[in-house]
């Protein structure tokens, strides 16, 4: 049985009718990560959320990379693969892409996604396959003990740059919105509502959704998104987007994210300015999702937004795949394996 | 007209020769239909550099196509060519060092200008110094007669001049009397919508077979009867396109969808071409972002239940190593065809080479083993392709395909297959927990690496399958759980589970000996492509009196049962290789055996007259 459950991006997957509790998602496998990792919150999160959804727990499947967070796919009690490093796209695409009856996400972190596997990814988004991913940075190499990412600061210190990193880090939301994405979206491993919001709507999209999360690493690179979580003062340095509204932050709302009239890109002002800008993640130009993850400071991360950047709307890969082949079919008959093998040319012997 | 003398013969080796743009491909490829239509035995040799357009009128730039045909079964595309047709200089230049004395060459007088004599570096011209008096020189102004006969279709004249292949095509069919019908009805399917081009090409053709007819200097057709071939409806067909049938084939004898993943490379790509043609048989095809890439999707659509094909070449095959070692962890079933080029790195991307076979063998970290089964002949790539299936879907295992450059783009008749007859090959999808009740109130379990007891194989549950929600990876799991398990104990017994499952494959038949005396002292073993040469060169043998025995493997691993046996039967044992000895030294180690090699890696296939003289040397010291 598949009902329209309203979420476009699970259409095509079977629902059931038996209620499923987060029980039902949590595998028998003892969980390794280290004590406090920000992963734990995340994999709550996900086997609480996912019931809600009322799918077929059997058509759900969960491939990961490697590093820490990709031994997710172990302490969930759907279909799995835990692969290679930097691969996960590339098996979720041709699972996604022969299955539309499946759910199909992937689980990957900074260095999986960003460095080994940076092609991959930004295939994945511009091909449209119609997969959730999952994007734990933690801004940090944790299963090999503590080296600098792809999105570590410059100038980071660690064991493998004892001077400190030379190297500028990426954006991963800039990246995913220069790679065509057409979901794409953050959020932090603490906040679980609004985790769960935004993992909806990714799970809702038909298409490509990235999500990166800001995930805490307390080994390697304890409190790297502090300055986000700090009760005191978060909510200074927070850009919390949400579509249809003005772009404001600040405890009381006073800081606004407006448009420079001479220059036209983005910046922090007034929170009462006129010029504040209105946040479209729909819109079909990616300039101002692209301007909007600019704010960030690339070093401390102040001025980070959060929340849906983009999501618009266009054909999957695989619907695009199933589309062709069934066309096929319509127009030149199933398959006639001996016609083909005939051909055009054949003579006859005896 | 003249009446012309008609001379019956056994068999002949034709070689076209041009500019890579003077559609040499073509040429060939329409001769070669022309004489697979008439019933001749035949088998083709493409060679051509690696560059799309290399500069014109350079020796790099040459392009050729051999076509070996006659009225008995034949193995090779030929030594020596018999007749070489040379659209220009280099194209002389660079095939006269491969014609026998008294060969016939017919030339395209009008490209020897003394501008393109002198780019090749002939301080003559050969056709007017005698250095050519050895041969049958035809000298004709191709260019010249082509240009008059399109006159009125009022063509440029770069476009007229492109038709002097079909000039050529037609004299050569009215020289062996072939029918140019079919090449008409092919040129007039090709340029439908460009009528002028289509008119232009048939008209030249044409007019070469008319040439042939009416002037002097060509006195004598000759005649090749068709070949007693075994009874059956034949189609001449090139190993990739057997291939992709093969492949096609597997997925409706198996039930599964065949999903491709591939990125483009030499000379594999016309399988992707030729799968993405065919989606009415549920075929996907995916041009991934690279070779990693094209495996990993590939694996992706096994792991929900396809039959996941990725094909490439050497380099390519070094990219996808560690998926391929991922999916021997995994033990799911995964084609991957490896057409062998000419290496190391970039190496000769259009030549053929077999010297990837200990990399698909031994080229991943860990104990990693892979059945591998090699193609012997181009239409033996669709029953290889099968077999290939066939062991990956019944052990959950990776599979590599072993084919080539030569076997590629060669072809040779192929007797249609009965469709029914074809093996069926059993998904046997798990669809029911494994473990029963433990009596203690715990629910049946699935168990995803709890073996069949025959075939070691693990179940295959595919995605969607409800109770059966399991978790596999790289990382080395629990024999039967399939949980991960750091147990030193439990690491040793899963490496040699794995190597188990592949070393019993079943149903590889036993090493067949060709050894018509039976007293024979000498074997000769091949693998691959080398067994049209060899057995041309063991019958060149036989002919001069000696007694040699024959024998060639399919699979490379597991071997056959009876290899060991095989090979200790014989005083001696020759192997020839287009590499340096990689099966010789897997025979000496497996079987200790001391195997003889004999090996080129020129990146063309061996010659049977060369391989007749290594042969007869060995018989010799014996
Ligand atoms: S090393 Fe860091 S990311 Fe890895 S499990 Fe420990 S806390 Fe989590």
């Amino acid at each position: 049985m598949t009902a329209d459950i309203g979420m476009p991006g699970l259409a095509g997957v079977p629902t059931t009718s038996t209620t499923q509790t987060k029980k039902d998602f949590t595998s028998d496998q003892e969980v390794r990560w280290c004590p406090g990792c920000g992963d734990y919150a995340v994999l709550a999160t996900v086997q609480g959320f996912l019931p809600d959804l009322g799918l077929a727990r059997e058509n759900i499947v969960f491939v990961s990379g490697i590093g820490c967070s990709s031994r997710f796919p172990y302490y969930m009690n759907t279909y799995g693969m835990h692969s290679i490093h930097g691969r996960a796209p590339t098996i979720a695409t041709g699972l996604a892409a022969s299955r539309p009856d499946l759910s199909v996400w992937v689980i990957t972190g900074d260095g999986d996604a960003l460095s080994i596997g940076g092609n991959h990814l930004i295939h994945a988004l511009r091909r449209n396959v119609n997969l959730t991913i999952l994007l734990f940075n933690n801004r940090i190499y944790g299963l090999t003990k503590g080296q600098y990412s792809p999105t570590s600061e410059q100038g980071k210190i660690t064991k493998s740059t004892p001077m400190g990193s030379l190297e500028s880090p990426f954006n991963p939301v800039s990246l995913a919105l220069g790679a065509e994405a057409t979901f794409v979206a953050r959020t932090i491993d603490s906040d679980r509502a609004h985790l769960t919001s935004v993992l909806s709507a990714a799970a809702a999209h038909r298409g490509t959704s990235l999500v990166e999360i800001y995930q805490n690493c307390n080994i390697f690179n304890d409190g790297a998104f502090e300055i986000l979580k700090d009760r005191e003062n978060r909510d200074e340095v927070l850009i919390r987007l949400e579509h249809g509204e003005p772009v404001r932050f600040g405890t009381d709302g006073q800081y606004g994210v407006r448009r420079n009239p001479t220059t036209g890109s983005l910046e922090v002002g007034a929170g009462d300015d006129p010029n504040v800008v209105v946040h479209d993640a729909t819109a079909d130009d990616p300039t101002q999702a692209f301007a909007l993850s600019r704010l960030a400071d690339p070093g401390s991360l102040a001025r980070s937004p959060i929340g849906i950047f983009r999501q618009v709307d266009r054909p999957t890969y695989g619907d695009l795949m199933t589309e062709q082949v069934d066309r096929a079919v319509e127009t030149k008959g199933p398959g006639d394996l001996t016609a083909l093998l005939h051909g055009a040319d054949t003579w006859t012997v005896g | 007209m003249t009446v012309k003398q008609v001379r019956e013969i056994d068999r002949v080796v034709i070689r076209f020769a041009g500019d890579s743009g003077d559609g040499m491909q073509l040429t060939g490829d329409r001769f070669t239909a022309e004489t697979a239509s008439y019933g001749n035995d035949l088998s083709t040799l493409p060679n051509f550099p690696a560059e799309i357009r290399a500069p014109a009128g350079t020796l790099p730039g040459v392009s050729s196509f051999q076509l070996h045909f006659a009225n008995y079964d034949i193995l090779t595309p030929g030594d020596a060519p018999d007749v070489l047709v040379a659209m220009n200089p280099a194209a002389l230049k660079a095939n006269v060092p491969d014609l026998p004395k008294g060969a016939t060459i017919i030339v395209d007088t009008a490209e020897f200008t003394p501008r393109a004599l002198k780019k090749v570096g002939y301080d003559a011209n050969p056709l007017e110094d005698n250095s050519l008096s050895a041969y049958k020189v035809h000298a004709v102004d191709l260019s010249g007669i082509t240009m008059e006969a399109l006159a009125p279709f009022g063509l440029t004249r770069k476009e007229s001049s492109r038709s002097k292949n079909m000039f050529a095509l037609g004299l050569i069919s009215w020289m062996y009397g072939r029918s140019i019908d079919g090449t008409v009805k092919f040129l007039g399917e090709k340029f439908a919508s460009k009528e002028a081009i289509r008119d232009a090409n048939i008209t030249a053709l044409r007019a070469g077979w008319n040439y042939g007819e009416t002037t002097e200097d060509f006195a004598v057709t000759y005649e090749v009867k068709p070949a007693a071939l075994p009874a059956g409806t034949y189609r001449n067909i090139t190993g990739n396109l057997a291939l992709s049938y093969g492949l096609i084939a597997a997925s409706q004898r198996s039930g599964l969808p065949l999903f491709l993943g591939s990125y483009p490379i030499t000379p594999a790509s016309d399988i992707l071409h030729e799968l993405s043609k065919h989606k009415r048989f549920g075929v996907r095809t995916f041009q991934a972002e690279d070779e990693v890439a094209a495996i990993g999707a590939a694996l992706g659509a096994s792991f929900g239940g396809a039959l996941g094909v990725t094909t490439t070449s050497g380099p390519g095959v070094a990219l996808k190593a560690e998926t391929l070692g991922l999916a021997v962890s995994l033990e799911l079933p995964l084609v991957l065809v490896d057409v062998q080029r000419g290496g190391p790195s970039t190496g000769l991307p259009t030549k053929t080479d077999q010297a990837d076979l200990l990399q698909v063998l031994y080229g991943r970290n860990g104990e990693s083993p892979v059945p591998v089964v090699a193609a012997a002949s181009p239409s033996d790539c669709f029953d290889a392709a099968i077999e290939a299936a066939r062991i990956a879907v019944t052990y959950r295992t990776p599979v590599v395909l072993l084919s080539d450059g030569y076997l590629a783009n060669g072809s040779e008749p192929w007797r249609l297959p009965d469709v029914d007859a074809l093996p069926v090959i059993e998904p046997a999808f798990a669809t029911e927990p494994n473990r029963d009740a433990d009596g203690n109130g715990a629910a049946p379990q699935f168990w995803p690496y709890q073996r069949d007891p025959d075939t070691l194989a693990r179940p295959w549950a595919v995605p969607g399958t409800p109770g059966l929600e399991h978790r596999i990876g790289g990382i080395e799991k629990l024999d039967g759980p399939g949980t991960i398990s750091y147990d030193p104990n439990n690491h040793d017994r899963m490496v040699r589970l794995r190597q188990a499952k592949v070393d019993g494959v079943d149903g590889i038949p036993d090493l067949a000996v060709d050894d018509p005396t039976g007293d024979a002292r000498l074997l000769v073993l091949g693998w691959g492509s080398t067994f049209g040469p060899i057995g041309a060169a063991v019958r060149r043998a036989r002919r001069a009196g000696l007694s040699v025995a024959q024998a060639h493997l399919r699979h490379l691993n597991p071997m056959p049962g009876n290899t060991g046996d095989v090979l200790r039967a014989y005083d001696r044992v020759l192997v020839p290789e287009m590499n340096l000895g990689q099966l010789r030294m897997l025979l000496r180690a497996q079987y200790l055996v001391d195997v003889v090699g004999y090996n080129k890696v020129r990146g063309l296939p061996f010659k049977a007259e060369e391989l007749a003289d290594v042969i007869m040397e060995e018989v010799g010291t014996l």
